[in-house]
Protein backbone atom coordinates (compact mmCIF):
# COMPACT_ATOMS: atom_id res chain seq x y z
CA UNK A 1 0.00 0.00 0.00
CA UNK A 2 1.26 3.88 -0.54
CA UNK A 3 0.77 4.35 3.08
CA UNK A 4 4.19 2.08 3.72
CA UNK A 5 6.08 4.55 1.83
CA UNK A 6 8.57 5.51 5.21
CA UNK A 7 11.02 8.08 3.02
CA UNK A 8 11.05 11.50 4.82
CA UNK A 9 8.27 10.09 7.46
CA UNK A 10 8.60 11.19 11.13
CA UNK A 11 8.41 8.93 13.90
CA UNK A 12 7.54 10.64 17.41
CA UNK A 13 9.06 10.09 20.48
CA UNK A 14 11.23 11.51 23.38
CA UNK A 15 14.67 10.51 23.04
CA UNK A 16 17.85 13.15 23.28
CA UNK A 17 17.74 12.94 19.72
CA UNK A 18 14.13 14.39 19.11
CA UNK A 19 15.06 17.14 21.80
CA UNK A 20 17.29 18.71 20.12
CA UNK A 21 16.77 21.30 18.45
CA UNK A 22 16.34 21.03 14.66
CA UNK A 23 19.17 23.55 14.13
CA UNK A 24 21.79 21.66 15.65
CA UNK A 25 20.08 18.33 13.93
CA UNK A 26 20.70 20.02 10.54
CA UNK A 27 24.06 21.22 11.22
CA UNK A 28 25.51 17.49 12.52
CA UNK A 29 23.91 15.99 9.71
CA UNK A 30 26.23 18.36 7.50
CA UNK A 31 29.03 17.33 10.18
CA UNK A 32 28.33 13.85 9.83
CA UNK A 33 28.35 13.86 5.79
CA UNK A 34 31.08 15.27 5.73
CA UNK A 35 33.03 13.20 8.00
CA UNK A 36 31.91 10.38 6.14
CA UNK A 37 33.39 12.04 3.13
CA UNK A 38 36.80 12.26 5.28
CA UNK A 39 36.46 8.37 6.25
CA UNK A 40 39.57 6.78 3.89
CA UNK A 41 40.36 2.87 5.77
CA UNK A 42 39.12 0.47 8.00
CA UNK A 43 39.67 2.92 11.35
CA UNK A 44 38.03 5.63 9.85
CA UNK A 45 35.36 3.40 8.82
CA UNK A 46 34.58 1.72 12.09
CA UNK A 47 34.77 4.93 13.99
CA UNK A 48 31.94 6.45 11.71
CA UNK A 49 30.14 3.01 11.90
CA UNK A 50 29.84 3.31 15.90
CA UNK A 51 28.97 7.15 16.05
CA UNK A 52 25.68 6.27 13.46
CA UNK A 53 24.96 3.20 15.74
CA UNK A 54 25.25 4.93 18.98
CA UNK A 55 22.74 7.61 17.59
CA UNK A 56 20.77 4.95 15.73
CA UNK A 57 20.38 3.38 19.70
CA UNK A 58 20.17 6.31 21.31
CA UNK A 59 17.10 7.70 19.29
CA UNK A 60 15.14 4.37 19.55
CA UNK A 61 14.52 3.92 15.67
CA UNK A 62 13.78 0.67 15.08
CA UNK A 63 16.45 -1.35 12.56
CA UNK A 64 13.90 -2.90 10.80
CA UNK A 65 12.21 0.78 9.94
CA UNK A 66 15.77 2.01 8.41
CA UNK A 67 16.40 -1.24 6.51
CA UNK A 68 12.74 -0.11 5.18
CA UNK A 69 14.49 2.77 4.51
CA UNK A 70 17.12 1.21 2.59
CA UNK A 71 14.97 -0.81 0.36
CA UNK A 72 14.24 1.76 -2.15
CA UNK A 73 18.08 2.76 -2.90
CA UNK A 74 19.04 -0.93 -2.97
CA UNK A 75 19.79 -0.96 -6.95
CA UNK A 76 22.24 2.43 -6.18
CA UNK A 77 23.82 0.41 -3.18
CA UNK A 78 24.39 -2.71 -5.04
CA UNK A 79 25.68 -0.64 -8.41
CA UNK A 80 28.07 1.32 -6.50
CA UNK A 81 29.49 -2.21 -4.94
CA UNK A 82 29.66 -3.69 -8.29
CA UNK A 83 31.81 -1.02 -9.79
CA UNK A 84 33.60 -0.24 -7.20
CA UNK A 85 34.51 -4.45 -7.14
CA UNK A 86 35.68 -4.32 -10.97
CA UNK A 87 36.93 -1.07 -11.26
CA UNK A 88 39.80 -0.28 -9.17
CA UNK A 89 43.39 -1.22 -9.30
CA UNK A 90 45.88 -2.54 -7.00
CA UNK A 91 45.89 -5.31 -4.50
CA UNK A 92 46.39 -9.10 -5.68
CA UNK A 93 44.38 -9.97 -8.76
CA UNK A 94 42.16 -13.01 -7.58
CA UNK A 95 40.24 -13.20 -11.02
CA UNK A 96 41.08 -11.84 -14.27
CA UNK A 97 38.27 -12.19 -17.13
CA UNK A 98 37.57 -10.46 -20.16
CA UNK A 99 37.24 -6.52 -18.90
CA UNK A 100 36.77 -7.95 -15.26
CA UNK A 101 38.92 -7.85 -12.62
CA UNK A 102 38.32 -8.55 -9.06
CA UNK A 103 41.69 -7.29 -7.04
CA UNK A 104 41.61 -7.55 -2.85
CA UNK A 105 41.69 -3.74 -3.18
CA UNK A 106 38.49 -3.77 -4.96
CA UNK A 107 36.75 -6.14 -2.50
CA UNK A 108 37.81 -3.94 0.07
CA UNK A 109 36.44 -0.53 -1.76
CA UNK A 110 33.24 -2.11 -2.68
CA UNK A 111 32.62 -3.53 0.57
CA UNK A 112 33.76 0.31 2.34
CA UNK A 113 31.46 2.28 -0.36
CA UNK A 114 28.82 0.00 0.34
CA UNK A 115 29.07 0.90 3.99
CA UNK A 116 29.61 4.24 3.42
CA UNK A 117 26.15 5.11 1.25
CA UNK A 118 24.56 2.81 3.73
CA UNK A 119 25.61 5.39 6.65
CA UNK A 120 25.32 8.31 4.49
CA UNK A 121 21.63 6.79 3.95
CA UNK A 122 21.10 6.04 7.68
CA UNK A 123 22.26 9.74 9.05
CA UNK A 124 20.15 11.31 7.07
CA UNK A 125 17.02 8.77 7.74
CA UNK A 126 18.00 9.71 11.54
CA UNK A 127 16.95 12.95 10.86
CA UNK A 128 14.23 13.10 9.22
CA UNK A 129 12.78 10.03 11.51
CA UNK A 130 13.40 12.41 15.05
CA UNK A 131 12.18 15.66 13.73
CA UNK A 132 8.86 16.58 12.78
CA UNK A 133 8.47 18.13 9.26
CA UNK A 134 7.13 21.45 10.76
CA UNK A 135 10.63 21.81 12.93
CA UNK A 136 12.57 20.74 10.02
CA UNK A 137 11.70 23.79 7.69
CA UNK A 138 11.21 26.20 10.82
CA UNK A 139 14.81 24.87 11.63
CA UNK A 140 15.98 25.70 7.81
CA UNK A 141 14.26 29.00 7.79
CA UNK A 142 16.43 29.85 10.24
CA UNK A 143 19.92 28.69 9.21
CA UNK A 144 19.14 29.82 5.72
CA UNK A 145 18.15 33.53 7.00
CA UNK A 146 21.47 35.38 5.64
CA UNK A 147 20.41 34.19 2.24
CA UNK A 148 17.90 37.18 2.96
CA UNK A 149 19.98 39.96 2.26
CA UNK A 150 21.08 37.98 -1.20
CA UNK A 151 16.84 38.33 -1.68
CA UNK A 152 16.58 34.62 -1.80
CA UNK A 153 13.01 34.46 -0.95
CA UNK A 154 14.03 31.85 2.00
CA UNK A 155 10.28 32.34 4.19
CA UNK A 156 8.45 32.00 0.86
CA UNK A 157 10.24 28.67 0.40
CA UNK A 158 10.11 27.36 3.74
CA UNK A 159 6.26 27.90 3.30
CA UNK A 160 5.87 26.05 0.53
CA UNK A 161 8.08 23.26 1.98
CA UNK A 162 6.15 22.47 5.11
CA UNK A 163 2.70 22.85 2.96
CA UNK A 164 4.62 20.45 0.66
CA UNK A 165 5.46 18.13 3.50
CA UNK A 166 2.43 18.55 5.28
CA UNK A 167 0.03 17.47 2.30
CA UNK A 168 1.97 14.50 1.10
CA UNK A 169 0.25 11.88 4.06
CA UNK A 170 -2.72 13.97 2.69
CA UNK A 171 -2.11 13.21 -1.12
CA UNK A 172 -1.36 9.77 -0.40
CA UNK A 173 -4.57 9.25 1.46
CA UNK A 174 -6.84 10.63 -0.96
CA UNK A 175 -4.87 8.92 -3.73
CA UNK A 176 -5.32 5.53 -1.68
CA UNK A 177 -9.58 6.65 -1.56
CA UNK A 178 -9.57 7.23 -4.83
CA UNK A 179 -7.79 3.99 -5.96
CA UNK A 180 -9.93 2.16 -3.73
CA UNK A 181 -13.25 3.97 -5.29
CA UNK A 182 -12.18 3.33 -8.84
CA UNK A 183 -11.09 -0.32 -7.65
CA UNK A 184 -14.68 -0.76 -6.34
CA UNK A 185 -16.19 0.26 -10.10
CA UNK A 186 -13.89 -2.66 -11.25
CA UNK A 187 -10.82 -0.30 -12.33
CA UNK A 188 -7.34 -2.23 -12.81
CA UNK A 189 -4.38 -0.76 -12.00
CA UNK A 190 -1.87 -3.45 -11.93
CA UNK A 191 -2.59 -5.42 -15.32
CA UNK A 192 -1.97 -4.95 -18.97
CA UNK A 193 0.08 -3.46 -21.19
CA UNK A 194 2.17 -0.09 -20.54
CA UNK A 195 -0.38 2.25 -22.42
CA UNK A 196 -3.01 0.21 -21.18
CA UNK A 197 -1.65 1.17 -17.67
CA UNK A 198 -1.30 4.45 -18.69
CA UNK A 199 -4.57 5.04 -19.49
CA UNK A 200 -5.89 3.08 -15.95
CA UNK A 201 -4.59 6.10 -14.29
CA UNK A 202 -6.85 8.63 -15.91
CA UNK A 203 -9.12 7.98 -13.55
CA UNK A 204 -7.08 8.22 -10.12
CA UNK A 205 -4.95 11.37 -11.67
CA UNK A 206 -8.36 13.78 -12.47
CA UNK A 207 -9.77 13.14 -9.38
CA UNK A 208 -6.52 14.23 -8.03
CA UNK A 209 -5.67 17.21 -9.81
CA UNK A 210 -9.36 18.67 -9.05
CA UNK A 211 -8.93 17.82 -5.51
CA UNK A 212 -5.49 19.78 -5.08
CA UNK A 213 -6.57 22.37 -6.65
CA UNK A 214 -9.34 22.84 -4.93
CA UNK A 215 -7.97 22.72 -1.78
CA UNK A 216 -5.23 24.95 -2.85
CA UNK A 217 -7.43 27.46 -3.17
CA UNK A 218 -9.28 26.59 0.14
CA UNK A 219 -5.53 26.62 1.80
CA UNK A 220 -5.22 30.29 -0.11
CA UNK A 221 -8.41 31.94 1.35
CA UNK A 222 -7.88 30.17 4.80
CA UNK A 223 -4.29 31.73 5.24
CA UNK A 224 -5.35 35.07 3.88
CA UNK A 225 -8.43 34.95 6.06
CA UNK A 226 -5.79 34.62 9.04
CA UNK A 227 -4.18 37.66 7.78
CA UNK A 228 -0.97 35.69 6.54
CA UNK A 229 0.89 38.08 4.24
CA UNK A 230 4.24 36.47 3.77
CA UNK A 231 6.85 36.44 6.74
CA UNK A 232 7.21 39.75 6.98
CA UNK A 233 7.08 40.76 11.05
CA UNK A 234 5.73 36.91 11.32
CA UNK A 235 6.80 35.37 15.21
CA UNK A 236 6.30 32.10 16.18
CA UNK A 237 4.11 30.05 18.49
CA UNK A 238 6.99 27.77 19.00
CA UNK A 239 10.35 29.74 19.29
CA UNK A 240 13.46 27.52 18.44
CA UNK A 241 15.80 28.00 21.59
CA UNK A 242 19.21 26.49 21.55
CA UNK A 243 20.03 24.27 25.59
CA UNK A 244 22.71 23.27 26.64
CA UNK A 245 22.56 19.60 25.44
CA UNK A 246 22.08 21.38 21.88
CA UNK A 247 26.25 22.97 22.27
CA UNK A 248 27.36 19.94 23.85
CA UNK A 249 26.13 17.93 20.48
CA UNK A 250 27.65 20.47 18.01
CA UNK A 251 30.67 19.97 20.11
CA UNK A 252 30.70 16.26 19.80
CA UNK A 253 29.91 16.98 16.11
CA UNK A 254 33.20 18.99 15.64
CA UNK A 255 35.34 16.83 17.95
CA UNK A 256 34.07 14.04 15.29
CA UNK A 257 34.84 15.98 12.18
CA UNK A 258 38.07 16.62 14.19
CA UNK A 259 39.18 12.75 14.70
CA UNK A 260 38.21 12.49 10.96
CA UNK A 261 40.39 15.26 9.46
CA UNK A 262 42.91 13.86 11.68
CA UNK A 263 42.67 9.82 10.71
CA UNK A 264 42.41 11.36 7.06
CA UNK A 265 45.96 13.19 7.04
CA UNK A 266 47.29 9.74 9.04
CA UNK A 267 45.21 7.74 6.08
CA UNK A 268 43.94 5.07 8.95
CA UNK B 1 -31.75 -18.80 3.71
CA UNK B 2 -28.25 -19.00 2.47
CA UNK B 3 -26.54 -15.47 3.35
CA UNK B 4 -25.32 -13.79 0.65
CA UNK B 5 -22.45 -12.53 2.57
CA UNK B 6 -20.85 -14.44 5.24
CA UNK B 7 -17.88 -12.92 7.24
CA UNK B 8 -15.72 -15.46 9.90
CA UNK B 9 -13.48 -14.49 12.40
CA UNK B 10 -12.69 -11.11 10.27
CA UNK B 11 -9.17 -9.52 11.72
CA UNK B 12 -7.28 -6.26 10.13
CA UNK B 13 -4.11 -4.55 11.09
CA UNK B 14 -2.68 -1.79 9.68
CA UNK B 15 0.87 -1.56 9.70
CA UNK B 16 2.64 -4.56 11.26
CA UNK B 17 5.49 -3.90 12.56
CA UNK B 18 5.53 -0.40 12.60
CA UNK B 19 5.60 2.31 15.59
CA UNK B 20 1.61 2.76 13.99
CA UNK B 21 0.63 -0.91 14.50
CA UNK B 22 -2.97 -1.06 15.12
CA UNK B 23 -5.61 -3.45 15.14
CA UNK B 24 -8.84 -1.78 13.45
CA UNK B 25 -11.21 -4.85 13.37
CA UNK B 26 -10.90 -8.29 15.69
CA UNK B 27 -12.71 -11.56 15.10
CA UNK B 28 -15.87 -10.25 13.14
CA UNK B 29 -18.47 -12.92 12.44
CA UNK B 30 -21.67 -11.91 10.90
CA UNK B 31 -23.99 -12.73 7.84
CA UNK B 32 -26.03 -10.67 5.41
CA UNK B 33 -28.96 -12.45 3.60
CA UNK B 34 -30.59 -11.64 0.59
CA UNK B 35 -33.18 -8.22 0.35
CA UNK B 36 -31.53 -7.34 3.63
CA UNK B 37 -31.64 -3.82 4.61
CA UNK B 38 -29.11 -3.07 7.31
CA UNK B 39 -27.87 0.02 8.96
CA UNK B 40 -24.08 -0.50 10.46
CA UNK B 41 -23.22 2.40 12.71
CA UNK B 42 -20.57 3.30 14.88
CA UNK B 43 -18.53 5.80 16.07
CA UNK B 44 -15.77 7.51 14.01
CA UNK B 45 -12.42 5.04 13.96
CA UNK B 46 -14.60 2.09 15.39
CA UNK B 47 -13.73 -0.10 12.55
CA UNK B 48 -16.83 0.39 9.99
CA UNK B 49 -14.89 1.56 7.40
CA UNK B 50 -12.12 -1.09 7.40
CA UNK B 51 -14.71 -3.50 7.64
CA UNK B 52 -16.71 -2.43 4.90
CA UNK B 53 -13.88 -2.46 2.27
CA UNK B 54 -13.09 -6.47 3.11
CA UNK B 55 -16.49 -6.83 1.44
CA UNK B 56 -15.63 -5.57 -1.99
CA UNK B 57 -12.00 -7.21 -1.57
CA UNK B 58 -10.25 -4.05 -1.56
CA UNK B 59 -8.26 -4.92 2.16
CA UNK B 60 -7.08 -8.01 2.60
CA UNK B 61 -7.64 -9.63 6.15
CA UNK B 62 -4.84 -10.30 8.16
CA UNK B 63 -6.95 -13.68 8.76
CA UNK B 64 -9.79 -14.80 8.55
CA UNK B 65 -12.24 -15.17 5.45
CA UNK B 66 -15.28 -13.18 3.22
CA UNK B 67 -17.64 -15.64 1.13
CA UNK B 68 -19.79 -14.09 -1.16
CA UNK B 69 -22.26 -16.18 -2.55
CA UNK B 70 -20.52 -19.00 -1.09
CA UNK B 71 -17.39 -18.23 -2.76
CA UNK B 72 -13.96 -17.11 -0.73
CA UNK B 73 -13.25 -13.66 -2.21
CA UNK B 74 -9.98 -13.54 -1.33
CA UNK B 75 -8.53 -17.02 -2.57
CA UNK B 76 -7.60 -16.04 -6.19
CA UNK B 77 -7.22 -12.77 -7.95
CA UNK B 78 -10.24 -13.63 -10.24
CA UNK B 79 -12.41 -13.97 -6.99
CA UNK B 80 -11.18 -10.64 -5.70
CA UNK B 81 -12.22 -9.08 -9.02
CA UNK B 82 -15.34 -11.08 -9.63
CA UNK B 83 -16.49 -9.56 -6.13
CA UNK B 84 -16.10 -5.90 -7.11
CA UNK B 85 -19.05 -6.25 -9.51
CA UNK B 86 -21.03 -8.81 -7.17
CA UNK B 87 -20.78 -6.28 -4.15
CA UNK B 88 -21.28 -2.40 -4.74
CA UNK B 89 -19.33 0.18 -2.46
CA UNK B 90 -20.17 3.76 -2.73
CA UNK B 91 -17.63 5.52 -0.30
CA UNK B 92 -18.10 8.50 1.51
CA UNK B 93 -18.08 11.35 -0.36
CA UNK B 94 -17.98 9.45 -3.90
CA UNK B 95 -18.43 12.70 -5.88
CA UNK B 96 -14.80 13.58 -5.86
CA UNK B 97 -14.31 10.18 -7.56
CA UNK B 98 -15.98 11.61 -10.80
CA UNK B 99 -13.64 11.72 -13.81
CA UNK B 100 -14.87 11.48 -17.13
CA UNK B 101 -15.72 14.22 -19.82
CA UNK B 102 -19.76 13.77 -19.52
CA UNK B 103 -21.88 12.07 -16.90
CA UNK B 104 -22.98 9.64 -19.13
CA UNK B 105 -19.36 8.11 -19.82
CA UNK B 106 -19.00 8.18 -15.73
CA UNK B 107 -21.86 6.35 -15.23
CA UNK B 108 -21.05 4.05 -17.94
CA UNK B 109 -17.45 3.22 -16.40
CA UNK B 110 -17.93 0.54 -14.24
CA UNK B 111 -20.42 -1.36 -16.34
CA UNK B 112 -17.56 -1.13 -19.03
CA UNK B 113 -15.23 -2.34 -16.70
CA UNK B 114 -17.34 -5.36 -16.95
CA UNK B 115 -16.98 -5.64 -20.43
CA UNK B 116 -20.41 -5.53 -21.38
CA UNK B 117 -22.06 -4.74 -25.02
CA UNK B 118 -22.54 -1.27 -26.02
CA UNK B 119 -26.70 -1.96 -25.82
CA UNK B 120 -26.12 -3.66 -22.02
CA UNK B 121 -24.02 -0.56 -21.01
CA UNK B 122 -26.78 1.66 -22.42
CA UNK B 123 -29.58 -0.16 -20.83
CA UNK B 124 -27.62 -0.12 -17.46
CA UNK B 125 -26.32 3.68 -17.52
CA UNK B 126 -30.06 4.65 -18.24
CA UNK B 127 -31.63 2.52 -15.57
CA UNK B 128 -29.15 3.99 -12.95
CA UNK B 129 -29.46 7.28 -13.90
CA UNK B 130 -33.71 6.64 -13.53
CA UNK B 131 -32.77 5.16 -9.81
CA UNK B 132 -31.29 8.31 -8.54
CA UNK B 133 -33.22 11.11 -10.56
CA UNK B 134 -30.90 12.15 -12.57
CA UNK B 135 -32.46 12.94 -16.05
CA UNK B 136 -30.95 12.63 -19.97
CA UNK B 137 -30.60 16.10 -20.03
CA UNK B 138 -27.92 15.78 -18.10
CA UNK B 139 -26.20 12.76 -19.87
CA UNK B 140 -23.96 15.39 -22.00
CA UNK B 141 -22.97 17.78 -19.16
CA UNK B 142 -19.32 17.32 -17.38
CA UNK B 143 -20.49 16.29 -13.74
CA UNK B 144 -17.83 18.72 -12.67
CA UNK B 145 -20.22 21.64 -13.40
CA UNK B 146 -23.30 19.94 -11.67
CA UNK B 147 -24.37 20.93 -7.52
CA UNK B 148 -22.80 18.67 -4.95
CA UNK B 149 -26.21 16.83 -4.71
CA UNK B 150 -26.40 15.98 -8.27
CA UNK B 151 -22.74 14.87 -8.50
CA UNK B 152 -23.09 12.37 -5.32
CA UNK B 153 -26.22 10.89 -7.27
CA UNK B 154 -24.30 10.30 -10.19
CA UNK B 155 -21.27 8.75 -8.52
CA UNK B 156 -24.18 6.57 -6.80
CA UNK B 157 -25.31 5.54 -9.95
CA UNK B 158 -22.10 4.77 -11.34
CA UNK B 159 -22.16 1.91 -8.75
CA UNK B 160 -25.85 0.85 -9.23
CA UNK B 161 -25.22 0.63 -12.97
CA UNK B 162 -23.27 -2.55 -12.21
CA UNK B 163 -26.21 -3.95 -10.94
CA UNK B 164 -24.62 -5.49 -7.82
CA UNK B 165 -26.01 -7.95 -5.45
CA UNK B 166 -25.57 -6.22 -2.51
CA UNK B 167 -25.47 -2.37 -2.61
CA UNK B 168 -22.93 -0.85 -0.22
CA UNK B 169 -22.82 2.71 0.79
CA UNK B 170 -20.98 4.86 3.35
CA UNK B 171 -22.55 7.56 4.94
CA UNK B 172 -24.31 8.40 1.40
CA UNK B 173 -25.73 11.49 2.88
CA UNK B 174 -22.76 13.37 4.62
CA UNK B 175 -22.53 16.96 3.91
CA UNK B 176 -26.09 17.28 2.03
CA UNK B 177 -28.98 19.74 3.05
CA UNK B 178 -32.13 17.92 4.39
CA UNK B 179 -33.52 18.18 1.12
CA UNK B 180 -30.65 15.96 -0.23
CA UNK B 181 -30.71 13.70 2.34
CA UNK B 182 -34.16 12.82 2.20
CA UNK B 183 -33.84 12.47 -1.77
CA UNK B 184 -30.54 10.19 -1.85
CA UNK B 185 -32.54 8.03 1.38
CA UNK B 186 -36.04 7.81 -0.90
CA UNK B 187 -33.65 6.42 -3.88
CA UNK B 188 -31.89 3.80 -2.24
CA UNK B 189 -35.26 2.46 -1.02
CA UNK B 190 -36.53 2.30 -4.23
CA UNK B 191 -33.92 0.91 -5.78
CA UNK B 192 -34.18 -1.72 -3.24
CA UNK B 193 -37.71 -2.25 -3.33
CA UNK B 194 -37.31 -2.79 -7.16
CA UNK B 195 -34.06 -4.85 -7.56
CA UNK B 196 -34.81 -7.05 -3.77
CA UNK B 197 -30.49 -6.25 -3.66
CA UNK B 198 -29.01 -6.35 -0.20
CA UNK B 199 -28.58 -2.61 0.88
CA UNK B 200 -25.83 -2.36 3.98
CA UNK B 201 -25.98 1.34 4.49
CA UNK B 202 -23.13 3.57 7.16
CA UNK B 203 -25.11 5.85 8.83
CA UNK B 204 -23.89 8.20 11.73
CA UNK B 205 -27.92 9.38 11.38
CA UNK B 206 -29.56 7.22 14.15
CA UNK B 207 -33.04 8.43 13.23
CA UNK B 208 -32.46 7.50 9.75
CA UNK B 209 -31.40 3.66 10.72
CA UNK B 210 -34.44 3.77 12.79
CA UNK B 211 -36.79 4.57 10.26
CA UNK B 212 -35.17 2.80 6.80
CA UNK B 213 -32.98 -0.33 8.52
CA UNK B 214 -34.57 -4.08 9.32
CA UNK B 215 -31.53 -4.45 10.86
CA UNK B 216 -28.87 -2.58 12.73
CA UNK B 217 -24.93 -3.97 13.50
CA UNK B 218 -23.41 -1.58 15.63
CA UNK B 219 -19.48 -1.13 15.81
CA UNK B 220 -17.48 -0.27 18.45
CA UNK B 221 -13.82 -0.55 18.92
CA UNK B 222 -13.52 -2.90 16.38
CA UNK B 223 -16.32 -5.94 17.74
CA UNK B 224 -19.37 -6.07 16.25
CA UNK B 225 -20.86 -4.78 20.01
CA UNK B 226 -25.00 -5.46 19.07
CA UNK B 227 -26.91 -7.04 16.47
CA UNK B 228 -30.63 -7.01 15.62
CA UNK B 229 -33.45 -5.33 15.14
CA UNK B 230 -33.89 -1.70 15.63
CA UNK B 231 -36.66 -2.52 18.71
CA UNK B 232 -33.64 -4.23 20.38
CA UNK B 233 -30.90 -1.91 19.44
CA UNK B 234 -32.31 0.69 20.86
CA UNK B 235 -33.96 -0.57 23.71
CA UNK B 236 -30.27 -0.79 25.08
CA UNK B 237 -29.73 3.01 25.18
CA UNK B 238 -27.35 3.01 27.81
CA UNK B 239 -25.11 0.94 26.11
CA UNK B 240 -25.40 2.98 23.35
CA UNK B 241 -24.93 6.39 24.66
CA UNK B 242 -21.70 4.70 26.42
CA UNK B 243 -20.20 3.78 23.27
CA UNK B 244 -20.87 7.37 22.35
CA UNK B 245 -23.19 7.18 20.34
CA UNK B 246 -26.96 8.46 20.11
CA UNK B 247 -30.43 7.07 20.10
CA UNK B 248 -33.05 8.27 17.86
CA UNK B 249 -34.94 11.38 18.65
CA UNK B 250 -38.07 9.96 19.10
CA UNK B 251 -36.85 7.21 21.52
CA UNK B 252 -34.84 9.74 23.86
CA UNK B 253 -38.18 11.95 23.93
CA UNK B 254 -39.96 8.88 24.78
CA UNK B 255 -37.47 7.80 27.18
CA UNK B 256 -38.09 11.68 29.29
CA UNK B 257 -42.04 11.08 28.70
CA UNK B 258 -41.42 7.78 30.77
CA UNK B 259 -39.23 9.48 33.52
CA UNK B 260 -41.56 12.01 34.11
CA UNK B 261 -43.96 8.85 34.41
CA UNK B 262 -46.08 8.57 31.12
CA UNK B 263 -47.07 5.07 30.56
CA UNK B 264 -45.37 4.47 26.69
CA UNK B 265 -44.90 1.14 25.14
CA UNK B 266 -41.28 0.01 25.14
CA UNK B 267 -40.79 0.12 21.11
CA UNK B 268 -40.93 3.59 20.45
CA UNK B 269 -38.06 5.04 18.32
CA UNK B 270 -39.64 6.42 15.14
CA UNK B 271 -41.34 9.96 14.73
CA UNK B 272 -44.89 7.42 13.44
CA UNK B 273 -44.44 5.36 16.53
CA UNK B 274 -43.94 8.41 19.13
CA UNK B 275 -46.99 10.50 17.87
CA UNK B 276 -49.04 7.21 17.81
CA UNK B 277 -47.51 6.54 21.19
CA UNK B 278 -48.64 9.81 22.43
CA UNK B 279 -51.60 9.91 20.60
CA UNK B 280 -52.82 7.27 22.30
CA UNK B 281 -51.77 7.93 25.69
CA UNK B 282 -54.36 11.34 25.10
CA UNK B 283 -57.12 9.38 24.38
CA UNK B 284 -56.67 6.91 26.93
CA UNK B 285 -56.11 10.48 29.55
CA UNK B 286 -59.61 11.75 27.59
CA UNK B 287 -61.39 8.57 27.86
CA UNK B 288 -60.36 8.55 31.96
CA UNK B 289 -61.32 12.07 32.42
Amino acid sequence: MLKDITLGQYFPGDTIVHRLDPRTKLILVIVFIAALFLAVDWLSYAAMFLVTALCVKVSTIRLRSILRGLKPLIFIIILTGVLNLFYTKGGTVLLDWWTFTVTTEGIKRAFLMVVRIMLLITGTFLLTYTTSPIALTDGLEILLNPLKRLRVPVHEMSMMMSMALRFIPTLIEETDKIMSAQKARGADFSTGRLTERARALLPLLVPLFVSSFRRADELAVAMESRCYHGGEGRTRMNALHMARRDVLALLCGAALLGGMIAMNVLGI
Amino acid sequence: MDAVIKVQNLTHTYSVGTPFEKTAIHDINVEFYPGELVAVIGHTGSGKSTFMQHLDGLLAPTSGTVFVDGQDIFASKEATRDVRFKVGLVFQYPEYQLFEETVYKDIAFGPKNMKLSEAEIDERVREAAGFVGIGEELFEKSPLELSGGQKRRIAIAGVIAMRPKVLILDEPTAGLDPGGCEGIIRNILDYRAQTGSTVLLVTHSMDDAARIAGRLVVFDAGRIAMDGTPEEVFSRAPELTAMGLDVPQSAAIAQALRERGARLPGAVYTLEQLTAAVAALRKGAGAGA
